[in-house]
């Protein structure tokens, strides 16, 4: 059974018709990755799955592990084990790192079991123990990144919600939490990603789809969209061959318009 | 008389202290000056009152007793008025608090009417200690020891207890906290009886000083708001601080320049503090970068 089962969603911020009848299942296990451009509405997804939006789906259903969440608060889903890394990561800025984390661990009573899922998270990114006493404000872009994927992580989730945590990181830092990313994967959480690193995030996925105004418009195993022509070219900045000429006079049309 | 003008001046600043205290942890979770925050706490000493004198209960039950009614109005008020309101702005939400002054003022004197009481407190202001030049009554160290130990217990709740950091998160970040599983509609209520406990023991603390009667806060609800705005309206210690410093910069300017113009002082720190330095003097708050 799938852990996580959209089906036809519409979202809406107030006039603005964000999604136009989204369904997606996620499988326990995989890394799925939702690629877009700019307003696709790829974090839209993300955010309406987890409540953030009042009154939102306006229509559809979201079911997680068999049971309907669409319609509840946040606090309600994040108990059911989703946790979501937010898009521009949103760590408390005047609390530590450590509080940071402990916060994560907000809806668990088990100490034992905190603290050793502390180690993990230092073992993950050992940054953040060097500087765990420090105020999560003052790391820089990419710690806090670190941080808020560890944040998410304490809470044990069985489905982890990752929105866009390339943002504004250098490509050897993206390298990196990639790879953790993957990481946090093989040891049993499932992952679901949104990404406009079109590469990276194929790269280590399973799934890939890719969204255009508020509509799905492909759907693969992530290496197969790896070789997609259409995919190459619109979102991993490959060109088509030149002509003989020297200029083209034709350009490549996708095929889902 | 400089030593003996300090020590009064730390005694009153400790009421503005709590006073302010009360504001700000309001002011961090709802982001509004509560305003009625006065007639609340005039309205927990009115309870101590009726408990105290009326029903003639020990003094310990009836402090107890209207700490809990505190309590009570607190969550009650920012439930049923602030929660309503739609898509609120920081004015509507001033104007709303303003709203429970006038409501709570009202009910106030329509209860216990205009009269000036005298709430029997068990500590005297009339027995005091000698310390060479000056002199300090048992009221007073009764108010600077119980705000002492109110503050060090704030401390300890915000810097070890779970849901005292999980108030911070959700100060500083109400979509983060709701995202990690904070109910952050319970910590709003939850402040909002903080808030209106320790004004209830500010109104206890000054009863036995001024006189109760329906005015019995409005003086000092000003002061402390001055006293926050003064050490900042975002830091728990600066506005305890500023406190004190306007107590005692008030008590001074009264001794030596002019007792009628006391009162001045705490507005004309508002002023100057709005000048130069808006964020109050204490405040380090973190500036997000772009």
């Amino acid at each position: 059974m799938a852990l996580l089962e959209i089906k036809n969603i519409e979202t809406f911020y107030t006039l603005i018709y964000a999604l136009r009848g989204v369904s997606l299942t996620v499988e326990e296990g995989t890394i799925t990755a939702i690629l877009g451009n700019n307003g696709a509405g790829k974090s839209t997804i993300l955010k309406t799955v987890m409540g953030l939006l009042d009154d939102q789906p306006d229509k559809g259903t979201i079911e997680f592990m068999g049971k309907r969440i669409d319609g509840k608060d946040p606090e309600v889903i994040v108990r059911m084990g989703i946790s979501y890394v937010p898009e521009g990561r949103e760590v408390f800025e005047e609390l530590s790192v450590k509080e940071n984390l402990l916060m994560g661990a907000y809806i668990r009573k088990d100490r034992a079991a905190i603290k050793k899922d502390f180690n993990q998270i230092y073992k993950y990114f050992p940054v953040l123990k060097e500087r765990e006493e420090q105020w999560a404000g003052t790391l820089s872009g990419g710690e806090q990144q670190m941080l808020a994927i560890g944040r998410a992580l304490m809470n044990r989730p069985k489905l982890l919600f990752l929105d866009e945590p390339s943002l504004g990181l250098s490509p050897i830092l993206v390298k990196e939490i990639f790879e953790i990313i993957k990481t946090i994967n093989q040891e049993g959480a499932t992952i679901l990603l949104v990404e406009q690193n079109a590469r990276m995030a194929l790269s280590i996925s399973d799934i890939g789809l890719i969204i255009e105004n508020g509509r799905f418009v492909m759907k693969g195993k992530s290496k197969e969209l790896m070789e997609d022509k259409d995919v190459q070219e619109f979102y991993m900045g490959m060109r088509s061959e030149e002509s003989a000429k020297g200029y083209q006079r034709w350009k490549r049309k996708k095929r889902w318009r | 008389m400089f030593l003996q003008l300090v020590i009064s001046g730390i005694s009153f600043g400790s009421l503005y202290a709590l006073v302010a205290l009360a504001m700000v942890i309001i002011y961090k979770t709802s982001e509004v000056p509560n305003f009625g925050q006065g007639e609340m706490s005039m309205l927990s000493t009115f309870v101590a009152y009726a408990l105290l004198v009326t029903h003639s209960h020990s003094f310990i039950f009836s402090f107890i007793g209207a700490l809990l009614f505190a309590a009570a109005l607190g969550i009650f008020l920012e439930f049923v008025f602030l929660r309503r309101a739609k898509d609120p702005n920081i004015l509507s939400l001033i104007l709303i608090t303003l709203g429970f002054q006038m409501m709570l003022y009202g009910l106030a004197s329509w209860k216990w009417g205009a009269d000036q009481r005298d709430l029997p407190f068990p500590v005297s202001d009339f027995d005091v200690i000698n310390l060479g030049t000056a002199v300090i009554s048992y009221l007073n160290i009764a108010t600077i020891l119980i705000t002492l130990v109110l503050m060090f217990m704030l401390f300890l709740f915000f810097k070890y207890t779970k849901v005292g950091i999980a108030m911070k998160a959700t100060q500083q970040n109400v979509m983060a906290a709701r995202i990690n599983g904070i109910r952050t509609n319970r910590i709003l209520s939850l402040t909002w009886a903080m808030s209106s406990m320790i004004g209830a023991v500010a109104g206890i603390l000054l009863a036995p000083i001024a006189t109760l009667d329906p005015n019995l806060m409005l003086d000092p609800l000003l002061k402390g708001f001055a006293a926050a705005v003064l050490g900042g309206m975002t830091t728990l210690v600066g506005a305890a601080l500023g406190g004190y410093m306007l107590g005692v910069i008030e008590n001074l300017f009264g001794g030596y320049i002019s007792l009628e113009f006391k009162s001045v002082v705490a507005f004309g720190i508002i002023v100057l503090v709005l000048c130069f330095k808006p964020s109050g003097l204490f405040a380090k708050h973190y500036v997000r970068k772009v």
